[in-house]
């Protein structure tokens, strides 16, 4: 898979979710920060985006605590989108 | 790509849409020994039934009495009396027996403390026909939606139904009888398109809000189905109808719940007036939803709107304690500030009416039959969910119906293929001749336009125009030229050009193919509103108000009817309201009042 397409089906997967709410946070974030993060942080990213919605919106709001360090770090430049 | 390169898979039923309805209908027929194909532009799971969180309708009266005929005259009157009787009353009856099938299927309902399935009140729901609120609303936490796809997810895995994942259907396929044989599907992995060919189509492609702008919708509901269908030559019914909720953050369209003003949040207009006091002196801003809508968009339509567009009003938190916005709507807070860029311990969120769920659909009868006009089947298709229209939710919809509608309809609408099938109504006919041409041709214009219209664009003068001129209140001037901006948008889609022409995850090109999709329902939309001269649930225009002979607007005499819209030249025919239920009396027309 080249990376135009792996982009791709990343932006499926962060546009067609189940809520609102994700489909306008995680796209916001692929757009604006995902060409920015290290590469160990793209694929945390990657897995966090296939998770399902009730199980990531907790980990972004706080609610619930990740254990897994560069998620974490992904996860709070997440908390950190405005989508406007 | 010809037609003759265009692989063909048989099965018995194929149903597009794996959200609550698609797969309760699927595991009625995988268990019934069909072979069975669900289609998906998404997992099962990620379907957008998640984002239900109030609960599903049964009169099961755990907590107090209730019963399924104090149901159905709760959901006629919502209805404002254009749902259809027989409809309403098969569902209701069979709203205690498909929940507690749910439950056996794994559903983890809150309980009561003898173990029984816990019930709360919700808007609309009564005893004894209308007398008192009772406890009707069946949960799981606030996570309804989800824990119902997952149960109805594990039982189909059990039942070996196949599921084709991240696959759009494009068209159905339909013979010269008007029967309909599949539909021709893209594989986003692949961008093979293949026909899936069956003896049974169900449809369960879910809701179309994505033609408003401001939305609660997620952005995959962009009415598929419909789309489709209308393609097809089905026409849709009862496409004027939309519930809209009072306070989506404008723009983002997030839902802030009603709760935020049950705790004492006021709505401010841009002279910093609590404008309710002046549209409902008692309730205030606690006035019923449509109320509070119709008040936000005239302030906001005489000029009073806030922002540099001066296109929303101000939902106002910011007199209660800091303390109790923490404690109390603690969600609400970090929604606005990372959907609003506000936080509303210190300043105003910019709210709207927002669309956020459609009444009309795909016509068919309680049997999830897809219907004609004249009532008989259409051969082979079958539809149930939020793209159909039994119709139960005539002019309104009551508040957890429609998970329930998943339930009742997708389980009708499996029974009935197997029926069908059994009976030898519906058997695998030859795909026509040519049969893939019109939707080859759909993206071989895809693949070579030049010069055409940008996709993201042109969609969002779409849900611009619907937002502005087909909203939660309507004016007779601005439907008229809301018909008239939709079909020159209706030309830029037919004109629009993406740069990627790449075969293998090709995104732009599946948001193209949505967007075709998009039209058809805005145009239905718009044209079955203008033409509607008459206020009715969530239908309301501006020249049609309160009166003596006409309360609330409504008009019997002349619209105590359905709308038909059809594509081919964007024509309007109307049926008759079924008002006779399949066993009790008929609920007489009543003025709707709460
Ligand atoms: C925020 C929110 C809260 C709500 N809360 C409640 C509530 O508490 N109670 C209640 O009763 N109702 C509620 N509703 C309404 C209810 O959730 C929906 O009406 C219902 O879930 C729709 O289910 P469905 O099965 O028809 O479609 P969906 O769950 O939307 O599923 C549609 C399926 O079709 C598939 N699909 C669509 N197009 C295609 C295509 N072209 N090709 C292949 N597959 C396709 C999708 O991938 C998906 O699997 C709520 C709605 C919203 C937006």
């Amino acid at each position: 898979m080249d990376q135009r397409e792996r982009i791709n089906r990343l932006r499926w997967r962060c546009t067609r979710r189940a809520m609102l709410e994700m489909d306008l946070l995680l796209g916001e974030f692929l757009e604006q920060q995902f060409p920015t993060l290290t590469e160990q942080q793209a694929d945390a990213f990657v897995v966090l985006a296939d998770m399902e919605d009730l199980e990531l919106w907790p980990l972004i709001n706080g609610s619930q605590e990740c254990t897994d360090a560069v998620q974490g770090e992904v996860l709070a430049l997440l908390r950190n989108v405005r989508v406007k | 790509m010809s037609k003759q390169s265009i692989p063909v898979r048989k099965f018995d039923a194929v149903i597009v849409g794996a959200g609550g309805s698609g797969l309760r209908a699927a595991i009625q027929l995988s268990e019934g020994g069909l072979k069975t194909a669900v289609l998906s532009k998404v997992f099962p799971t990620r379907s957008h039934t998640v984002a239900a969180q109030g609960g599903v309708s049964a009169s099961l009266g755990n907590s107090e009495e209730d019963h399924w005929h104090w149901h159905m005259y709760d959901t006629v009157k919502g209805s404002d009396w254009l749902g259809d009787q027989d409809a309403i009353e098969y569902m209701c009856r069979m709203a205690p027996e498909v929940v507690v099938e749910l439950e056996h299927f794994g559903m983890p309902f809150d309980r009561t403390d003898e173990g029984k399935i816990y019930q709360r009140p919700f808007g609309g729901h009564m005893s004894n026909f209308g007398e008192k609120p009772v406890r009707r609303a069946c949960a799981a936490a606030d996570r309804t939606g989800h824990a119902m796809l997952h149960a109805l997810y594990q039982r189909n895995v059990r039942a070996n139904t196949q599921f084709f994942v991240e696959w759009m259907a494009l068209d159905l396929i339909r013979d010269e009888a008007g029967q309909v044989l599949g539909v021709l599907a893209l594989e986003m992995e692949t961008g093979e398109v293949v026909a899936f060919h069956a003896k049974a189509t169900v449809f369960a492609t879910g809701g179309a809000g994505r033609i408003y702008y401001s939305s609660t919708n997620a952005f995959i509901n962009t009415g598929d189905g419909l789309g489709m269908a209308a393609r097809a030559g089905i026409p849709l019914e009862d496409m004027e109808f939309w519930q809209f909720h009072p306070t989506g953050v404008a723009g983002a369209g997030v839902l802030i719940t009603e709760g935020v003003r049950g705790e004492g949040g006021i709505l401010r207009n841009s002279d910093n007036e609590r404008f309710m006091e002046r549209y409902a002196p008692n309730a205030k801003d606690l006035a019923s939803r449509d109320v509070v809508s119709r008040a936000m968009v005239t302030e906001i339509n005489e000029g009073r709107g806030c922002g540099p567009n001066k296109d929303f009003v101000l939902l106002d938190i910011t007199h209660l304690d800091p303390a109790t916005i923490m404690k109390r709507l603690p969600g609400i807070r970090e929604i606005s500030i990372q959907f609003a860029g506000i936080d509303p311990i210190k300043a105003p969120i910019p709210v709207v009416p927002t669309c956020h769920y459609q009444m009309g659909g795909i016509p068919t009868n309680y049997k999830g039959q897809v219907v004609s006009p004249d009532g008989t089947p259409v051969k082979g298709f079958y539809a149930a969910g939020e793209v159909a229209c039994a119709s139960v939710h005539g002019a309104n919809r009551l508040g957890t119906n429609s998970l329930l509608d998943l339930l009742v309809f997708g389980k009708s609408s499996g029974d009935s293929v197997i029926d069908d099938v059994k009976s030898g109504a519906i058997a695998l006919k030859d795909l026509p001749a040519g049969y893939a041409e019109r939707t080859m041709a759909r993206l071989d214009r895809l693949n070579t336009q030049t010069g055409g219209s940008n996709v993201n664009e042109t969609r969002l003068d779409l849900q611009r125009t619907m937002q502005k001129h087909c909203g939660v209140f309507r004016f007779k001037d601005m439907l008229l030229e809301g018909v008239a901006k939709i079909t020159e948008i209706e030309k830029a889609v037919a004109k629009t050009e993406i740069k990627d022409k790449s075969q293998v995850w090709n995104t732009a090109r599946v948001e193209a193919l949505e967007l075709d999709n998009l039209i058809e329902v805005a145009k239905a939309t718009l044209v079955s509103a203008e033409a509607r001269k008459e206020s009715r649930g969530a239908h309301v225009r501006d020249d049609a108000p309160d009166t003596p002979e006409n309360p609330n607007g409504r008009d019997d005499v002349l619209w105590h009817k359905h709308t038909l819209w059809h594509r081919e030249g964007s024509r309007l025919s109307y049926k008759p309201v079924t008002m006779t239920p399949l066993s009790v009396e008929t609920i007489a027309l009543k003025t709707r009042s709460y």
